[in-house]
């Protein structure tokens, strides 16, 4: 998708400047009615969620202490990984954007929580609370979901390695945590630049990084496996973790993507966002930058109420368990003011996602115009690309965009 | 030759050569248990999930839970709290620090302990609401047996003084509590009446209990018990009756004053004309209060970074943030619109402004939390003086 200042229609063209302030204020309002209402019942969902989950995580665990026997090995499993996939959305990420911090209980504070994660959670809160919560969606600032190794956008040039995108976005998928940890340290950035001169600030969190992966892997692959050793389950416990592991990194990659990637997202031009932005201009960016995933409490749950994406990077601070109640409201703010409010369910949203990032892998057009007739010549063209020069490059895409042209031409005569 | 050795935990030195191994063993399995522990239950520490299980367990934070609410007047009741294994107990006078959870948000109050050792190991505390109050209407009237309190151990320098025999208790309103509890010890009450003990009998106690009227007046019936017995001495004045009590009427009532070592508790007004009183009289006297001094939300004010020992004039339209930054503060910050906790700092003492919604929090050593209570600098303006531990 091409970022919103270059479309053809600017979705947004059609609000005043006053307009964007009316949103700001309406949606000043629903956020205000959550902070006078919140209490007790909200107190008490988070600590019931906090308990249920350390209660699956104990049970999956000591089903897992025999899990040399089949049944204990597949309830274990599925219970660890449904009590990971907990601990890290409703829970852990919901507590690090400070939504409980009202509490004033320091067990369950932004400040004092850590999750079971590769990542740490004070790198996590810095990459994803500040920087991708602040400049959603904006191309070149928001290093969310792979915008350092990813091209997300048409406008970023296209490359054979682009090529590979879809197994990388796979495997980054499957060890999700790692990736995180990654971006939070800045990884590529930091070890292009020569040892010796490496900030005291990036040394410090690689460490601590570091030390927390230790730890986690050695819980998980070593000291719970090692616990089941005198039922001799001590290979069926480290997969069960494993297995866990890589459940809760597909999913929360999955839920992660449906929130800022499927096609109709709008993505955002670093130029186009203005050195004061208003809190009203911040909403409605945080309005066409997010997406919904449509679904049932259960699901909501799961995904740690980022099906309510767009609620939740409207108000990121506001109790996870209200984004249901106020969803009505901002759709219904979305209609007044002429806004597509973009919601689908859980697999067209995956399917949506995956579409895009198979897209861009390929120059800008090629999927569009290609279909059975044309194959082998838009495959041959491909392979011109991939191989050939930037001089073939740019002369194959000029050919692609005359295809889609022409394509279109024909469409309208038909 | 004699040898010690140091073991790992200090002050720990076994001088016998044959216990030194077993005992080295045991502390040794114990270490290691803990550190398997604390592997299997990273990034949690293993308490977080014993916590689920047994929060009143030794080792456990201080917590307590309501076994029982027992009315006392209309607006009045005695909170009765068994209190975790690690309660090392309290010497009558003194309070206790409550932690509860009103409406979600975790509140502490100090309430002073109205009994001597129970045998059941339970503790009390005997609450008055004040109205509009957070806590004490919803201890009074809306806590259920069952619930989860969080305490800290019992403190205070509010005990009996050790020597001095002839005693005077000035008390007024909820201020009977400290000293009923400490009456209660001297003068256990039994099936069949007040149980006189060999500790309390060389002790000579007038009471001057002071209250708005006799109904509303908490402990009114244990107190006239406690003069049928003759244990003590009471004088109870009732503003509806007897009219307000002026601290001049004290030499008239208590006739020895001068005689008297004086303890009293009541709202800040009495005190501090006990206080001129006593001074000028050259008196001893000692005094718990109940308030510290209330925070006044004003417009802006000054902002005390005490770690970094800068202070800074603010307005109330100015953030924190920006106030303390421009102040050449190292201020902890992220997005600087309130979205994303990167700013939070302990306010350990005075009240701030949301610049969203102009909602106030304050911070009352003794009350909020020891560590302060965390706000968010970005979106925060100081509205009265401000102490924070940056
Ligand atoms: C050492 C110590 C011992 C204490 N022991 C007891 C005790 O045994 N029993 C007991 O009931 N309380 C006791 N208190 C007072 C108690 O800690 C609370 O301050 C009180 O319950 C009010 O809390 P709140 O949350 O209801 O009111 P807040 O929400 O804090 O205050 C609401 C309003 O009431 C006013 N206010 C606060 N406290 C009082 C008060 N005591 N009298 C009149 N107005 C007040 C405030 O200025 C404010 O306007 C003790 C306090 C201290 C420091
Ligand atoms: S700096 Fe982000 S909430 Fe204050």
């Amino acid at each position: 998708m091409t970022t919103i200042t270059k479309k053809p229609i600017n979705p947004t063209a059609h609000l005043t400047p006053e307009d964007v302030e009316q949103i700001g204020v309406e949606l000043d309002a629903i956020r205000q009615d959550i902070l006078d209402s919140r209490g007790e019942q909200d107190a008490a969902y988070i600590r019931k969620v906090v308990d249920v989950q350390r209660k699956l995580e104990l049970g999956s665990r000591a089903v897992l202490l025999v899990s040399a026997f089949p049944p204990a090995f597949v309830l274990g499993t599925v219970g660890l990984s449904v009590s990971k996939i907990l601990e890290n959305m409703e829970i852990g990420h919901n507590v690090m954007h400070g939504q409980w911090d009202w509490m004033r209980d320091p067990k369950i504070h932004s400040t004092t929580w850590e999750w079971d994660n590769a990542s740490t959670a004070d790198g996590w809160k810095h990459s994803h609370n500040e920087i991708h919560h602040t400049y959603t969606n904006i191309v070149g600032k928001d290093n969310d979901l792979g915008y350092g190794i990813m091209r997300v956008d048409e406008d970023q040039r296209w490359y054979p390695f682009h090529l590979g995108q879809p197994l990388w976005n796979f495997i980054n998928a499957c060890f999700f945590e790692y990736g995180i940890a990654a971006y939070d340290l800045e990884l590529g950035k930091n070890l292009k630049v020569p040892k010796e001169k490496r900030s005291e600030a990036f040394k410090n969190n690689a460490r601590n990084t570091l030390a927390k992966i230790r730890k986690q892997a050695t819980k998980d692959y070593v000291v719970h496996p090692l616990m089941s050793l005198p039922t001799g389950s001590f290979v069926p416990t480290l997969v069960a973790n494993v297995t866990a592991n890589v459940v809760r990194n597909l999913w929360t990659h999955s839920v992660i993507m449906c929130g800022h990637f499927p096609e109709g997202v709008e993505t955002f031009e670093k130029t186009s966002i203005p050195d004061h932005e208003t809190r009203g201009e911040w909403y409605v960016r945080q309005m066409l930058g997010s997406a919904n995933i449509s679904g049932s409490k259960a699901m909501h749950l799961m995904t740690g109420n980022l099906s309510h994406q767009i609620e939740h990077h409207l108000f990121p601070d506001l109790p996870s368990n209200r984004y249901a109640e106020v969803a009505p409201k901002v759709k219904a703010l979305f209609d007044k003011y002429g806004l597509n409010y973009h919601e689908a369910s859980l697999p067209a949203q995956v399917g949506s996602a995956w579409h895009k990032v198979v897209r861009l892998s390929l120059p800008n057009g090629w999927l569009a115009t290609t279909n059975a007739k044309n194959l082998p010549g838009q495959l041959k063209l491909l392979s011109t690309m991939a191989t050939g020069n930037r001089k073939v490059r740019r002369a194959a895409q000029a050919r692609l965009e005359q295809l889609a042209r022409r394509q279109s031409q024909v469409a309208k005569a038909a | 030759m004699p040898r010690t050795t140091t073991l790992p935990f200090p002050g720990l030195v076994s001088p016998d050569h044959r216990e030194r191994p077993l005992r080295r063993l045991a502390l040794g399995a114990r270490r290691h248990a803990a550190a398997v522990a604390e592997a299997l239950a990273t990034p949690l520490v293993p308490a977080d999930y014993l916590d689920v299980f047994a929060p009143l367990r030794p080792g456990a934070e201080l917590r307590g839970r309501v076994v029982a609410v027992e009315p006392e007047t209309a607006d009045a009741a005695t909170i009765v709290i068994r209190p975790g294994a690690d309660w090392v107990g309290h010497v009558p006078g003194q309070y206790l620090r409550i932690g509860v959870d009103v409406d979600g948000v975790r509140q502490w109050r100090a309430y002073s302990l109205t009994h001597g050792p129970r045998a059941d190991g339970c503790v009390s505390v005997t609450v008055k609401a004040v109205p509009d109050g957070a806590v004490s209407p919803y201890l009074v009237h809306r806590v259920r047996p069952g619930t989860l309190l969080h305490l800290e151990q019992a403190t205070g320098e509010f005990v009996l003084p050790p020597s001095a025999d002839k005693l005077l208790f000035v008390t007024a309103g909820s201020g009977i509590t400290p000293v009923i509890g400490m009456l209660r010890n001297l003068f256990p009450v039994a099936d069949s009446g007040v149980v006189r003990l060999p500790r309390s009998a060389d002790r000579d106690i007038v009471v001057v209990h002071l209250a708005p009227s006799a109904p509303t007046s908490i402990f009114a019936a244990d107190l006239a018990a406690l003069d049928e017995a003759g244990a003590i001495h009471l004088v109870s004045r009732y503003d509806d009756t007897h009219g307000f009590f002026d601290v001049a009427d004290l030499a008239e009532l208590v006739p020895d004053l001068a005689e008297r070592s004086t303890l009293a508790c009541g709202p800040a007004g009495l005190l501090d004309a006990l206080e001129t009183h006593h001074e000028t009289a050259g008196l001893p006297l000692s005094t718990e209060r109940f308030r510290a001094a209330p925070v006044v939300a004003g417009e802006g004010g000054t902002l005390d970074f005490t770690r970094s020992t800068t202070t800074v004039e603010s307005d109330g339209s100015t953030s924190i943030l920006d106030a303390g930054e421009s102040a050449g503060v190292l201020m902890p910050s992220g997005c600087r619109m309130g979205v994303c906790f990167g700013c939070v700092v302990p306010l350990r003492e005075g009240a701030v402004r949301d610049l969203r919604n102009g909602e106030l929090t304050t911070a009352v050593p003794g009350e909020t939390p020891p560590t302060g209570v965390p706000i968010q600098t970005c979106i925060s303006a100081a509205a009265g003086p401000c102490q924070i531990d940056l």
